[in-house]
């Protein structure tokens, strides 16, 4: 690896200046590039690297953004210590979300032992799987024969179930409705690239209904709350990660965490897995529907796999290989975050330029995901690309990024998979689909920094007849 | 020809899976929380298994060195 991190060598330029900066789309802005990310982030962030190469710089607000793409200054960003590029401060949108006094990202050693407890350790899965698919047959119980739904809402309400049921407990889970979807998705409509002006100004309607709807998820919370004072204590194999904070008291006797924190680490927790999921599921169902011959194949492989009757909640845990090519390439082309972010905290260095403390530093997926050295004709959905030996996720660990990379890399990416599968699992099974829209108008909204399917993105079911049995006339 | 397996501890998150896929080839350093290999060039026979393994690692941390 050429470049170096930490400190300084010889010849590298110093100064950010140096830094060829993008073009602007909006020149009359006063917060430099914040209306060209806001308006087309996608366009933006192609155009860093088309203009300036591997290390470009754009202006949001009052800070320089560098912004890396290519397999070796990723490389150099992803494995950087976290004293030196840290998360908590590039993302302002987060914090009126999470709530104040909620952190943004623990530190490396706090993950580390949060993963090694509980939730997505390798180990958890099989329950998370059974869980998984309960919630999905849930979801289509009441589908009928055909039908349309609207993917965004469908996903995003079935990915707040399978969250909150894996990730907080099922009791939990059991007193959610449809509500509290909603109001999760308009937290998610609130982070707006404002944010990096001022995370509570004034007059944004997107903050002002974001902060609403925290409110209206804390007071769901809190009657959940009260409903488990009146319930009184429960068995210990029966309580979930609610009973457990609202045991928790201080010395005089008080409760340890209000409705509003205990909210707030709820929505934290459950924030990196859901419009993530929900978005790669929708998207995974457009792209076979635009892309039949592959939609033919997986179809072929679900039945395949359960012919013997074999419970989605095992074979999801297990190898799908087309199914899982398809949601690699899905990711690869619809990276759910497009953007990843970090704040210099000291001096550094990449690409033979040393940055001052300070900078915001930048890899995007969507940019390095369609390199078109690495990922021949990158705009083509080509599952083919991960089948054994091609394996360009492998091949390509530094620019292969939908799940980051590196030490940040997702820790829920095995159970985001796994979820995919499953979810798949039953709904290719059961159901044929169809669009009921052109193909090219099922788009993304880019508008928020949080990227969600626009509407209308609405599909039609089917449900499948079961291949009819030859019938013996004797 | 014998393969050697790596793993880049740097990166590794403790997920486990490689255990789970290869048993006699990874193993777990259990205070740090990271993977141990119990076998740098594994026999051939086991080779399915460790690209299993290699290709299921969430934190993408195994690799094969011909």
């Amino acid at each position: 690896m050429s470049v170096s991190t930490g400190s300084t060598s010889g010849d590298a330029t110093v100064g950010i200046t140096a830094i060829p900066e993008v073009s602007r789309r909006f020149p009359e802005s006063e917060h430099g590039h914040l209306e060209d990310l806001r308006d087309d982030p996608i366009d933006l962030l192609h155009r860093v690297r088309d203009e300036c190469g591997d290390i470009g710089r754009f202006r949001l607000a009052d800070r320089d953004v560098v912004l890396v793409t290519g397999a070796e200054a990723n490389e150099a960003f992803f494995r950087a210590p976290d004293e030196i590029l840290d998360q908590a401060a590039a993302y302002p949108f987060m914090t009126p979300i999470f709530g104040k006094g909620v952190v943004f990202d623990t530190t490396p050693e706090q993950r580390q032992e949060a993963l090694k407890n509980q939730a997505l350790k390798g180990e958890m899965m099989r329950g998370h799987a059974a869980t998984i698919e309960n919630e999905i047959n849930q979801m289509v119980a009441g589908w009928g024969e055909e039908g349309e739904i609207d993917l965004l809402a469908f996903f995003a309400e079935l990915t707040i179930y399978t969250t909150s049921a894996c990730l907080i407990g099922m009791p939990f889970r059991s007193e959610l409705d449809g509500r509290f979807a909603e109001y999760y998705h308009e937290l998610e409509r609130g982070t707006d690239a404002l944010a990096y002006v001022d995370p509570y100004m004034e007059g944004v309607e997107s903050f002002e209904i974001r902060d609403a709807a925290r409110l209206k998820l804390v007071d769901l919370v809190q009657a959940i709350i009260d409903k488990r004072h009146v319930r009184g204590k429960v068995a210990r194999e029966d309580r979930d990660l609610l009973d457990i904070l609202i045991s928790l008291k201080n010395e005089d006797g008080t409760d340890h965490f209000t409705a509003d924190q205990i909210t707030g680490m709820f929505i934290s927790m459950m924030f990196a897995g859901h419009h993530t999921s929900s978005g790669t599921a929708a998207w995974t169902l457009i792209e076979l529907l635009r892309n039949p011959s592959v939609m033919a194949g997986i179809v072929a492989e679900l039945d395949d796999l359960y012919a013997d009757g074999s419970e989605v909640s095992f074979q999801a845990l297990r190898s799908i290989p087309n199914l899982e090519a398809t949601l690699k390439e899905t990711l690869r082309l619809h990276p759910p975050l497009i953007l990843l972010l970090r704040v210099a905290q000291e001096e550094f260095e990449i690409g033979g330029h040393v940055l001052p403390a300070g900078t915001m530093v930048g890899s995007s997926p969507r940019v390095s995901n369609r390199i078109a050295e690495d990922f021949p004709d990158p705009d083509a959905f080509d599952p083919g690309r991960y089948l054994d030996p091609n394996q360009a996720d492998l091949q390509n660990r530094w620019t292969w990024i939908p799940f980051g990379a590196g030490k940040h890399r997702c820790v829920g990416n095995a159970f985001a998979m796994m979820q995919l599968k499953a979810i798949f699992s039953v709904l290719l099974r059961d159901y044929t689909f169809e669009m009921t829209q052109p193909s090219e108008s099922y788009a993304d909204d880019t508008s928020k920094m949080v990227i969600q399917l626009a509407s209308p993105a609405k599909v039609r079911y089917r449900k499948r007849r079961p291949d009819v049995e030859p019938v013996e006339t004797r | 020809m014998p393969v050697k397996v790596t793993a880049d501890l740097e990166l590794c998150q403790g997920h486990q899976m490689c255990q789970f896929e290869a048993p006699e080839v990874f193993g777990l350093n259990d205070a740090e929380d990271k993977v141990v290999l119990l076998d740098e060039t594994p026999p051939e026979d086991l080779r399915p298994q460790v690209l299993q393994a290699i290709k299921y690692c969430p934190a993408m941390a195994l690799s094969l060195e011909d």
